[in-house]
């Protein structure tokens, strides 16, 4: 554990750590100014923060792949990000903290004891249901029983990673484990989703910083995650999006097109649907986003990305089957279905259309043998 | 399972189902009716009459010089935004992903930027046909429930492709969900309107053509 004096207040933690005032406020500056907040409030949030005691968080990780933590662990600002910690008080986090087994649980039960009804709760990962919960267990209770328990006392629950958001990878099809998103356990308590696999580091500390500042869930969009992070899709920010309205679209990842840095598009590129900051924010201290190093956006922060078929397969294109699917097959298959049904129905319509005629025809004949 | 997904998954795949079973269906049941015996003796020799099929095809697409003057216009606005319809459907880069998504093959689009010009130019031909559908009292008496369905469902496609294309009125799943979803629709319909001309223009004047070149006119 980073630090478990829980009454210490930020200020005093900042000026142990040698972190300047107005270090500070340039890091809450730069936070506002990510949450699109105006300038203003970076110094309001650095002044609270600093006076106020750090905000209980427990961080618990359910069936995940710890790449959400180790986006979060690997920021590019390890400074600015440590101070994140400083700033809350992280109370459990067992892929953190050095304690261990029993004395690890107990830091947990009292982390949710001392601080009722106010700690931030985040959840990683999904939540298995399955063979009786078997599939995730810590401390010999299942991951759900965990969860519904330290939910209870949570002011707020964050889910960090699409996995603890919308189920991830571990919920796709055939979703083994029985695995579920946290919205689906918990339904009584404001949460917030900060959904991808994993997510951008700022856009996790962000959240958190906002929520421990204003004590408010932010704006939330219908996947309840923070419309200032989420508020755009990748293809409204993209630098490609000039060669979208030209028309240009790389056909493969080594033709001219991709050479040339055009739009992604045809080649299964899922910026047009997905909400997230990456074309802004970016990832490593700002440095690049998947798109700019030449592979298109895979959905990772939209709910069930894994089951929209093919990463390789443009957003208009049919999507029939399973990833990896040859649709031309399946529309051949189907194609020849419908020409013999249509075919037979065809000979059927023409057979009772011919009789009619017959039928008018003879009539008239009749009609005019008697006498018309 | 989203919107999207559904329009462009089992909606599309029932509605291509219907399309394909619904085209063989009609056409076969077209081709195999039994065309009236001409006891008549024929004024022209098979291959005339043949040849007078095919020239009908050709004469029947062109505005008449004596009615040029009445039916010039309609046919330029016809003529125009099917053009338009073509190279919308054929030459746009997402549509061609999606053509080649079914068939397997692709080939080069136009700038995006263009198309929507001549998506835009293309509605407002389809606004003057049907503004022409509804103050031309012959046409209006001539026109039914077919037609103007017909019509709404091409425009329905038409607009909701530029608002997603161009990114309007909500987010671009949605949009794009609508607009798969509003060609769903249309291939459903299809087969059973007044939208089969495309595949029936063309055979029917041939057949007027030479029921006409035998019986010695031309047309």
């Amino acid at each position: 554990m980073l630090h478990t004096d829980a009454h210490i207040t930020v200020g005093e933690m900042l000026r142990r750590h040698g972190i300047s005032r107005r270090g500070f406020i340039k890091f809450c500056t730069a936070t506002a100014s990510a949450m699109a907040l105006p300038p203003e409030m970076g110094v309001a949030m650095a002044d609270q923060l600093r006076g106020a005691v750090r905000p209980s968080v427990i961080y618990l990780s359910f069936q995940e792949c710890t790449g959400c933590l180790e986006s979060l662990t690997r920021s590019f600002a390890p400074t600015i990000e440590s101070l994140i910690f400083n700033v809350i008080s992280l109370d459990y986090d067992d892929t953190l903290m050095a304690a261990a087994g029993g004395a690890a649980e107990s830091a947990r039960d009292k982390a949710m004891h001392d601080n009722f009804g106010k700690y931030v709760l985040v959840v990683d990962g999904s939540v298995p249901t399955g063979a009786g919960g078997g599939y995730c267990m810590a401390g010999g209770r299942s991951a759900e029983d965990i969860l519904r328990e330290a939910a209870k006392g949570a002011a707020a629950i964050v889910c960090v990673g699409t996995c603890a958001a919308f189920g991830g990878i571990p919920f796709a099809d055939p979703n083994p484990t029985q695995a579920w998103p946290v919205t689906a356990i918990v339904g009584d308590k404001p949460i917030i989703n900060v959904s991808g696999c994993p997510p951008i580091p700022e856009v996790i500390t962000g959240t958190l910083l906002q929520f421990v500042t204003t004590g408010k869930v932010p704006d939330l969009d219908e996947h309840l995650r923070p419309k200032v992070f989420f508020g755009n899709t990748i293809h409204d920010r993209c630098y490609r999006r000039p060669f979208y309205d030209q028309g240009k679209f790389a056909k493969t990842f080594d033709d001219e097109g991709a050479r040339n840095g055009w739009c992604l598009y045809e080649l299964g590129c899922k910026g047009p649907t997905t909400y997230n900051a990456c074309a802004t924010i970016k990832w490593n201290g700002g440095t690049s986003f998947p798109i700019e190093s030449g592979h298109g956006c895979l959905g990772c922060s939209e709910p069930g990305f894994w089951d929209q078929g093919s990463f390789y397969a443009a957003q208009s294109a049919a999507a029939w089957g399973k990833a990896g699917e040859a649709v031309p097959r399946k529309v051949m298959e189907v194609a020849a279905a419908a020409v013999v049904t249509g075919g037979a129905l065809g000979v059927g319509s023409a057979g009772v259309s011919r009789m009619r005629q017959r039928r008018s025809e003879q009539d008239a004949i009749d009609r005019k043998s008697d006498g018309g | 399972m989203d919107l999207l997904s559904f329009a462009r998954g089992p909606a599309l795949k029932v509605a291509l189902t219907i399309f394909c079973l619904g085209v063989v269906w009609r056409i076969v049941g077209f081709a195999l009716l039994r065309i009236r015996l001409d006891r008549s003796p024929a004024r022209a020799s098979v291959p005339k009459f043949l040849a007078g099929g095919l020239l009908t095809i050709g004469t029947r697409s062109w505005p008449h010089p004596e009615f040029i003057a009445r039916t010039g216009a309609g046919e330029a606005i016809g003529y125009s935004y099917h053009m338009g319809l073509f190279v919308i459907v054929l030459l746009f880069g997402p549509h061609i992903a999606f053509l080649g998504s079914l068939f397997g093959f692709t080939w080069p689009g136009l700038p995006s930027s263009l198309i929507t010009v001549i998506s835009v130019l293309t509605v407002t031909l389809f606004l003057a046909v049907l503004f022409r559908r509804v103050t031309n009292p012959v046409i209006r008496m001539l026109s039914n429930f077919d037609d103007y369905f017909s019509w709404f469902i091409t425009m329905a496609v038409m607009a909701t492709g530029i608002a997603a294309t161009a990114h309007l009125g909500g987010p671009y799943q949605t949009l794009l969900a609508h607009h798969i979803l509003s060609v769903d629709v249309l291939l459903v319909w299809f087969p059973f309107g007044k939208l089969m001309h495309a595949f029936y223009i063309f055979p029917s004047r041939a057949i007027n053509g030479a029921i006409l070149a035998r019986k010695g006119a031309t047309s």
